[in-house]
């Protein structure tokens, strides 16, 4: 186990390394690089320019720049917002909650509704049901997140007034209900996502479970269909969904930035298109790299939880 | 795994007919899917010739028709163009941009992984860490943080979005490249003195073609949602060239007055991007059979 653990962790540290190296790269490819934003200043001399690639370190050889860079965010430096002068990580602090709200909240989604489709998919199989069920889930994941949002809006908040629009909550009015109430809207937008994956996932999950001799054993010992599907098969068959959920988290973030920004949901998505837009490129930099930090621990935790659950799981 | 192998694997323990049924269905959906897309690529193809109207023609007379009333069958927008030959000429852009994004992408995912995976060692462990490393973006962030700081135009949206799109082709002929080397007529190919280019393009690919291409369909409709969100967030395709993206854009301030400008470009996109998904679904299952996807 410890092997194991240190194993992982190394190739995760490996691999943090390797994503710090391609942020730096974005931020240096881009045109202008990290000094974008001055060049469209008005009235930027070249000498000022230049004074302030000088005062940035951007003068110096690119890996002396990226040390400098890197050391500043291992411990936490991850620069100042151009548009506010706050640090950068503690910006996007203030928007992460938002983000997990959403979700965390479209992920139950995905786990209540998700497994009991895929559940009944599986054990289903090939019936008109499963059949819908793989046809929907085909036609959720290609319909646009953003063009959804903007339906349910039009339908829920303009025709029927039932929802609102947008936003975390009514100023001024912060009661759990008025959060849930505006949770509801986008969390069904992204947890339409989150559900097709998750049942799709789940029904091949649940099929390799449930044709292995434990589960026929079960049967023959005229155990009920109840308990030999929820205490012995959908046991079995959520152990995998644990690294399923690590990997799909990467979709989840980009899921969530899509619906932010059409709920006007004040997350780390719209903190993300609102630097973009103001060419911030510290905070561009931080939410990608903090997304990325983001995926590879829930892998990592997910490696972890899976291996730790599973005693059937080699330690490798 | 050798082919003969696969063919016992396939799944057991379902009947013929069952099976023929279920090919059925799919291949029904599959070529469902095949119709969507051709539809859809001679509509926005020719007609546009068949449209009375240009698609930046501007007639403020007839601002906000709605659809199915009037001369204009899909309505028209805030300007009076005539929202049908927008939504087609829209349709060329989205559909070549999604073509094109991913041929590069396959492209480069086939290289990237063919070398990773015939020779191996540390180049290969290199490049695939490399692959695991990009893929801990997620797609939409890394596209947008370079869509932002570039000039958009067709061609440099289309690289945009393959450049962030290569790495599970990668992965796919990486593992593919891996199992054929060891297999033996490319080790026979080896033995005669084959160059390693000749036996990676020659003999090796070839035999990866099935993998490839289910890879590339999915990517043609990642492309085509990839972007229509960026030119919907006002990054990608600039109006007044219409995309599906950008005049989705326009239509969210009309949502209230105009719901079909909003409409009609979001089921053009589902169209699409489905049709897609279901010929690369349909490819996977018939032209792996190993696979059996359940």
């Amino acid at each position: 186990m410890t092997g194991f653990l240190l194993r992982r962790l190394g190739q995760s540290l490996l691999l943090l390394w390797l994503v710090s190296v391609i942020g730096f790269a974005v931020l240096h490819l881009a045109p202008g690089g990290p000094l974008a934003e001055f060049t469209l200043t008005p009235g930027m001399t070249a000498a000022e320019l230049k004074r302030i690639a000088h005062q940035m370190g951007l003068d110096r050889p690119l890996p002396v720049q990226y040390w400098e860079w890197f050391r500043r965010m291992v411990v936490g430096n991850w620069g100042r917002s151009y548009r506010d002068n706050q640090p950068v990580l503690w910006e996007i602090g203030a928007r992460l909650p938002a983000t997990l709200e959403l979700m965390i909240s479209s992920t139950l989604i995905a786990v209540l509704l998700g497994t009991w489709i895929g559940v009944l998919g599986a054990v289903r199989r090939y019936s008109i049901f499963d059949s819908l069920a793989t046809v929907g889930a085909m036609i959720a994941l290609s319909i646009p997140t953003f063009w959804f949002g903007l339906v349910v809006i039009y339908i829920f908040s303009v025709l029927l007034g039932w929802l609102p629009p947008g936003n975390l909550h009514t100023t001024g009015n912060s009661s759990f209900l008025n959060y849930a109430w505006h949770l509801i809207a986008p969390a069904t937008v992204l947890g339409l996502v989150t559900v097709a994956i998750w049942s799709r996932y789940m029904r091949s999950s649940m099929l390799n479970v449930i044709n292995q001799d434990f589960v026929r054993t079960a049967r023959a010992k005229g155990l009920p269909q109840r308990v030999v599907l929820l205490r012995h098969s959908l046991r079995n068959a959520l152990l995998p969904m644990i690294a399923i959920a690590g990997l799909q988290l990467p979709t989840l973030l980009g899921g969530a930035l899509v619906t932010e920004t059409v709920f006007t949901w004040p997350g780390m998505g719209r903190l993300f298109l609102d630097s973009i837009g103001y060419r911030d490129y510290p905070v561009v930099m931080g939410i990608l790299m903090l997304s990325a930090l983001m995926v590879i621990g829930s892998n990592l935790v997910a490696d972890i939880l899976y291996a730790v659950a599973d005693p059937r799981i080699r330690l490798r | 795994m050798s082919a003969a192998a696969g063919i016992a694997e396939a799944a057991p323990g379902t009947g013929p007919g069952q099976r023929a049924l279920r090919r059925f269905c799919r291949h029904r959906l599959a070529l469902g899917g095949l119709a969507m897309v051709l539809l859809l690529v001679l509509a926005c193809g020719l007609g546009p010739y068949l449209v009375p109207y240009g698609p930046l023609h501007i007639d403020l007379g007839v601002r906000f028709s709605a659809p199915f009333l009037g001369p204009h069958l899909f309505g028209t927008d805030q300007l009076g163009r005539d929202l049908l030959v927008r939504l087609l000429m829209a349709g060329r852009v989205s559909l070549t941009i999604g073509f094109a994004a991913m041929l590069i992408s396959t492209a480069a995912g086939t290289l990237i992984g063919a070398v990773a995976g015939y020779f191996g060692g540390s180049v290969g462990a290199a490049l695939m860490r490399f692959v695991d490393a990009v893929l801990c973006f997620p797609q939409i962030f890394l596209l947008l943080a370079l869509a932002a700081f570039i000039t958009p135009t067709l061609a440099s949206i289309t690289l945009v979005i393959a450049a962030t799109a290569w790495m599970e082709v990668a992965r796919v002929v990486e593992a593919e490249m891996k199992s054929l080397r060891e297999r033996d007529f490319a080790l026979a190919a080896e033995v005669l003195g084959a160059s390693d280019f000749h036996i990676i393009f020659r003999e090796l690919l070839p035999n990866a073609v099935a993998p490839i291409v289910v890879a590339a369909t999915l990517n043609v409709a990642r492309a085509i949602l990839l972007e229509a969100y960026v030119s919907f967030l006002g990054y990608g395709i600039q109006p007044p060239t219409p995309s599906w993206g950008n005049m989705l854009n326009n239509a969210q301030e009309y949502l209230v007055t105009a719901p079909w400008l909003a409409i009609f470009p979001g089921v053009m996109i589902a169209l699409a991007v489905s049709g897609f998904n279901f010929v690369g679904d349909g490819l996977r299952d018939a032209l792996d059979p190993r696979l059996e996807r359940s």
